[in-house]
């Protein structure tokens, strides 16, 4: 269980980007995520893992205000977020891919990817209409920017033009995660990246999350199934079954972690196959 | 044929109208636009006028409907209160045309908004119906709001003048309309390219998506509203002015859905759509009408069954293109317009 108790403590709150404090969720008599506490560090990769309906999507859900958990606390660098709404959540920094991709179907990857700049932009409505002076600058420069920052780290140059809609899958997880970049996150938020792909696809996608953590700096949260990315990209892993934390602590900890073996598989011969060790 | 058309800054990509080859064509147009009064008899500048009228409208209903997939039944009602607006304002508070336009535009905005609210609630069909009943009830005020609207006498009003010119005829008044045009299709199409429109295309496409990216559906969708409502407004200010009268029987329900009808004839989200659509549905019946007058004459027993035929045609002509080329008459214009740019080398 290895970092759980430090929870509790307070006086660790300083370095913690986002703490999430005794939640639950409820949809009708189901219980989703039943007490859940966690946090995640600064300049972090954490991984939340656990079989299908854990709860792990419920609880990014519950993190970026979508699902109203009926108790329990969100902190995001100090600031208690539970009471904001959904598209309050952007601003403050928190962005996110999905599992399944959401991405606006009928626009162009460009565009997709500048929409998601779209809390940062303070273009009035007529300024924008009459796109001159600075309505004109701030777009050029925001095309500039993607264009040489994020559609360059994420090797898209090629599709950057074509309808979103007309992509294959592997590409527009790839444009989602532009997007999700476009929204200048110091949190990133990713719902199983690399679910679907073949293997090369897996280690452009692992490679690129290492990049934007190395280069950009931003703490990352991801859920995956795919137990070889999230043991080798991943500074601590929190387990989830049923919606409850069972084990949270280095990949390392976790894999050998009793409970979590049993959670996860039910059988001890699968172990080592399955968590990779 | 186009070719050495290289982009060589984000500048140069961000434009609208991206080769000379464009630019050139543009002009042309342009200039045929201002000169066509010189060539043309008034039944022509009459038809341009109605034409100008319905792109502005239909580039407004296009905004809220084609973009930011909020479907309004109500749109002849925005236009009506924007003409009855303009037309109040004119008459009673002797406000002068040009202050009165952009009021009523304004005016038809905040009825707009208000009538988006239930958008918040319900979409797709049940928004339609929300709508719907904005026309209706528009429609009942405008009857019975005596006091303000007279009814269905109507108002008289007065051509807009600058100085002692006066915009009284089809031809002086047809500038007057190709400048508000030009503003209104030059504002849509930058709102499209920034980051309103891209909110507006996010919420049609996937509205929980656009959400937790940080738009507010709700404030969005009540600027839509007020956006395309503007236009109607502008749009019905610019016409009562050239009927010089309001009367309710202007802005029936039928109306409504020929403005629906343009937009999706011309292409949903397109502004260029919007333009082809309102030419389309405004021109055809006008063709029609010529077309069956001048054969009046070789079958004079058959007189009766023109004015409906017509109708005929028109309805098959709109079901037409939904089957054959549903993605409408600009999709049309891209595939020429991409045909040609390879043309004669096209493999």
């Amino acid at each position: 269980m290895g970092t759980t108790s430090h929870l509790n403590q307070p006086n660790q709150a300083a370095d913690q980007l986002l703490r999430v404090d005794d939640i639950s969720l409820r949809f009708g008599g189901v219980n989703v995520l039943a007490n859940v506490s966690t946090s995640v560090a600064e300049g972090e990769i954490f991984a939340i893992i656990g079989p299908n309906g854990a709860g792990k999507t419920c609880l990014l859900n519950c993190i970026n205000r979508f699902y109203q958990p009926v108790s329990g606390r969100i902190y995001f660098e100090g600031r208690d977020i539970t009471p904001l709404r959904p598209h309050q959540i952007p601003e403050l920094g928190i962005a996110r891919t999905f599992q399944n991709v959401e991405l606006f179907k009928g626009m162009t990857v460009i565009d997709n990817i500048k929409l998601g700049r779209h809390v940062h932009l303070d273009t009035g409505l007529i300024a924008a209409g009459c796109y001159f002076g600075k309505a004109r600058k701030t777009e050029l420069a925001l095309r500039k920017e993607i264009e040489e920052r994020i559609i360059d780290l994420l090797e898209i140059e090629h599709i950057r033009k074509k309808r979103v809609g007309a992509l294959p899958y592997g590409l527009q997880k790839r444009v989602e995660l532009a997007r999700a970049l476009a929204m200048k996150p110091k949190l990133l938020l990713l719902d199983e990246p690399v679910t679907g792909m073949n293997l090369e696809e897996t280690e452009d996608i692992a490679r690129f999350i290492l990049d934007i953590h190395d280069e950009w700096g931003v703490t990352i949260v991801l859920i995956e199934h795919d137990m070889g990315v999230v043991m080798d990209i991943s500074d601590r892993v929190c387990v989830l079954d049923f919606g409850v934390k069972i084990a949270e602590g280095s990949p390392d900890d976790v894999r050998h972690n009793e409970q979590v073996i049993k959670a996860y598989l039910g059988e001890q011969d699968l172990t080592y196959s399955r968590l990779g060790a | 044929m186009r070719c050495g058309d290289f982009r060589e800054s984000y500048l140069e990509d961000e434009k609208i109208f991206q080769s000379t080859f464009v630019k050139v064509w543009l002009v042309i147009l342009l200039v045929g636009l201002v000169t066509l009064p010189l060539f043309a008899n008034d039944y022509v500048m009459y038809v341009a006028n109605q034409i100008g009228f319905a792109v502005i409208a239909a580039v407004g209903l296009n905004l809220l409907t084609g973009c930011t997939g909020q479907i309004s039944l109500g749109h002849a009602a925005f236009i009506g209160v924007g003409g009855y607006a303009t037309a109040v304002l004119i008459t009673r508070f002797g406000i002068p045309f040009w202050f009165a336009l952009p009021l009523a535009g304004l005016i038809s905005a905040g009825v707009g908004m208000v009538i988006g609210i239930p958008s918040l609630r319900v979409k797709g069909l049940y928004l339609c119906i929300a709508t719907l009943a904005a026309q209706f009830i528009l429609e009942y005020v405008f009857i019975n709001w005596e006091g303000v609207t007279q009814g269905i006498r109507g108002i008289n009003v007065p051509p807009p003048r600058i100085g002692s010119f006066v915009f009284a005829t089809e031809k002086s008044f047809y500038y007057l309309t190709l400048v508000v045009v030009v503003a209104a299709v030059g504002f849509a199409r930058n709102i499209l390219r920034t980051k309103w429109g891209r909110a507006f295309v996010a919420i049609r496409d996937r509205d929980l998506a656009a959400e937790m990216m940080g738009i507010d559906l709700f404030r969005h969708k009540l600027i839509a509203f007020a956006l395309s409502s503007f236009y109607a407004g502008v749009a019905g200010g610019l016409w009562v002015s050239f009927m010089k009268i309001v009367t309710p029987e202007h802005f029936p329900f039928s109306r409504s859905i020929e403005y629906l009808a343009m937009i999706i004839v011309g292409g949903l989200g397109s502004v260029l759509g919007s333009i082809f659509g309102a030419i389309f549905m405004v021109l055809v019946p006008e063709l029609l009408n010529v077309a069956t007058g001048s054969l009046k004459g070789f079958f004079p027993n058959l007189t009766q069954i023109f004015i409906p035929m017509k109708e005929v045609i028109f309805g098959f002509l709109i079901v037409g293109f939904l089957i054959f080329e549903p993605h409408g008459l600009a999709e049309i214009w891209h595939r020429i317009k991409n045909f040609f740019s390879l043309w004669p080398f096209s493999y």
